[in-house]
């Protein structure tokens, strides 16, 4: 479980997030909207201990995040694969450097490999892939790294509609079969309303949560039923004055 | 070398003619450009051929060529030995960078040329004097890529191994190191060209009697321009052949690269 208490993060006397308190249950997979420049990204980023709070605490389960967080998957929306390794290579990193032997590693790797649908794939390097088969590998690398916590910027941002729609439904399935707490940031309310068990939605200077929706409805999820598109409505409406108020500040 | 094209050899075709007639008709004199109308200069085409298979004949063009790669090897496995680490020190840690880059920066205009009198006092005229010469030329650019290689590596990409649970160990080997493999291996093939290009200086004060370095003052100072001609194309040719050998291995270690 991620705790995240009373977190406040300044940059100098710009303050990014204010007294934001959330916490992401154990095998729940939250959303984050709002406005851009509203802080997602650092909340994500201290969450896996690359930056740290002015004030309040982050928890993992009950270990205090104070540095880098090893225990996190993060996947990026630029899908940072390391572009000298291939397929297998980079979604073997986390075990290669925690030591794990050989034949451990091999296999971890190769269950992930099929698990994303790579299959074929292994000894590929990065730039010879397409944009969701390199996001597949981001997600095999982050599950691989056997995490407590998946934190997610905007993973699908860079595709194209269809093969996000699909990404989406795919790592839908991942999570199900691995059910492991996930953070998603997203620009994306329809997104948002088709992946997460709950919706927070983030005003904008400073980051506060304005409000958070509960997305009870049952998986596999109808993108056009009246349930989703009433949520959809709603989270819509209250992103749009944030988005609203944050343009006129500009 | 699939790219073969015709048109290589033109330049180099004309160019040969050119010489030929500016050579056979003696052009340089009856323009005035030299005085003495004895001076084969240039030399014409044939008479450096013949001048290299005489060389090749009696053993001096191989103990040449023998004697100026050992040269160049060990400048430049010196330049390779302490330029990377170096390279990754400097680039790694900003303490280290404000401590040798002063240093670094003042050596580096000073030219190979200018180091012959160290370098004969230290070794006296022996090979690792040539060696030394050529090291001086060498060890700048891989060095100085190297750093930049390392600077530059992608934050990104640090940040996504730290989370993965990579040390500072393994952040050096497993990431700083493959992303700068590029910079260093261009690093050091242009060592690897600057380092041949002083092989002229690390010859000349004479540690040995062969050499392609050592030939082309020897043969100038007696008027022997055939045979000057003849070592300068050798040496041109080999400079030319390790390039391309280098830039085969450069493409095969590094062809995980995107290629335009």
């Amino acid at each position: 479980m991620l705790r995240i208490i009373r977190l406040t993060k300044k940059f100098d006397s710009y303050t990014v997030l204010e007294d934001v308190s959330l916490e992401v249950n154990d095998g729940e997979f939250v959303c984050i909207v709002g406005p851009s420049g509203c802080g997602k990204t650092t909340l994500l980023r201290m969450a896996a201990g690359l930056d740290f709070p002015t004030k309040g605490e982050l928890f993992l389960d009950d270990r205090r995040i104070d540095g880098v967080n090893k225990e996190c998957g993060f996947v990026f929306q630029e899908y940072v694969l390391f572009p000298w390794r291939t397929v297998k290579g980079n979604i073997e990193f986390g075990p290669e450097v925690k030591g794990v032997p050989v034949e451990e590693r091999e296999r971890i790797s190769q269950h992930y490999i099929d698990l994303v649908g790579l299959k074929g794939f292994e000894n590929h390097y990065p730039h010879e892939l397409s944009g969701g088969m390199k996001q597949r590998v981001g997600i095999a690398r982050a599950y691989a790294n056997n995490p407590k916590l998946l934190l997610m910027d905007e993973p699908f941002g860079a595709l194209d509609a269809q093969t996000r729609n699909l990404m989406q439904g795919e790592l839908l399935r991942i999570w199900e079969e691995e059910h492991i707490s996930a953070l998603f940031v997203t620009h994306s309310v329809d997104e948002a309303v088709y992946l997460a068990d709950r919706v927070v939605v983030l005003s904008a200077n400073p980051g506060t949560i304005k409000e958070i929706f509960k997305i009870d409805l049952s998986r596999p999820r109808v993108r056009t039923s009246p349930e989703a598109n009433a949520l959809r409505d709603a989270i819509l409406k209250s992103l749009g004055t944030e988005i609203k108020r944050a343009a006129e500040r500009k | 070398m699939n790219n073969f094209r015709i048109e290589k050899f033109v330049g180099v075709g004309l160019l040969l003619i050119v010489w030929e007639i500016v050579a056979r008709y003696k052009l340089l004199f009856f323009l005035g450009i030299i005085k003495m109308e004895g001076l084969a200069f240039p030399p014409t085409i044939p008479s450096v051929v013949e001048a290299f298979y005489q060389d090749v004949l009696d053993g001096t063009m191989t103990l040449s060529i023998s004697y100026s790669i050992m040269h160049l090897l060990i400048g430049l496995i010196g330049a390779v030995l302490l330029g990377i680490p170096l390279g990754i020190l400097t680039g790694w840690s900003k303490r280290a960078e404000y401590i040798i880059d002063p240093i670094i920066q003042v050596m580096r205009p000073i030219p190979p040329l200018a180091w012959i009198p160290i370098a004969i006092m230290i070794f006296g005229l022996t090979h690792q004097a040539a060696g030394f010469i050529i090291f001086i030329g060498a060890f700048f650019p891989v060095m100085v890529n190297t750093y930049s290689g390392v600077r530059g590596t992608d934050r990104k990409l640090v940040e996504m191994a730290k989370t993965l649970g990579a040390n500072e160990m393994n952040l050096l080997t497993k990431v700083v190191l493959p992303y700068s493999m590029p910079m260093i291996t261009s690093g050091v093939r242009i060592s690897l060209g600057v380092g041949w290009m002083c092989v002229v200086a690390a010859e000349m004060f004479g540690v040995s009697k062969y050499g392609l370095g050592w030939k082309i003052p020897y043969y100038s100072n007696i008027f022997m321009y055939d045979h000057v001609f003849s070592y300068m194309l050798v040496l041109g040719l080999i400079g030319y052949g390790m390039d391309i050998i280098f830039k085969r291995f450069e493409s095969w270690k590094l062809r995980w690269r995107e290629t335009i």
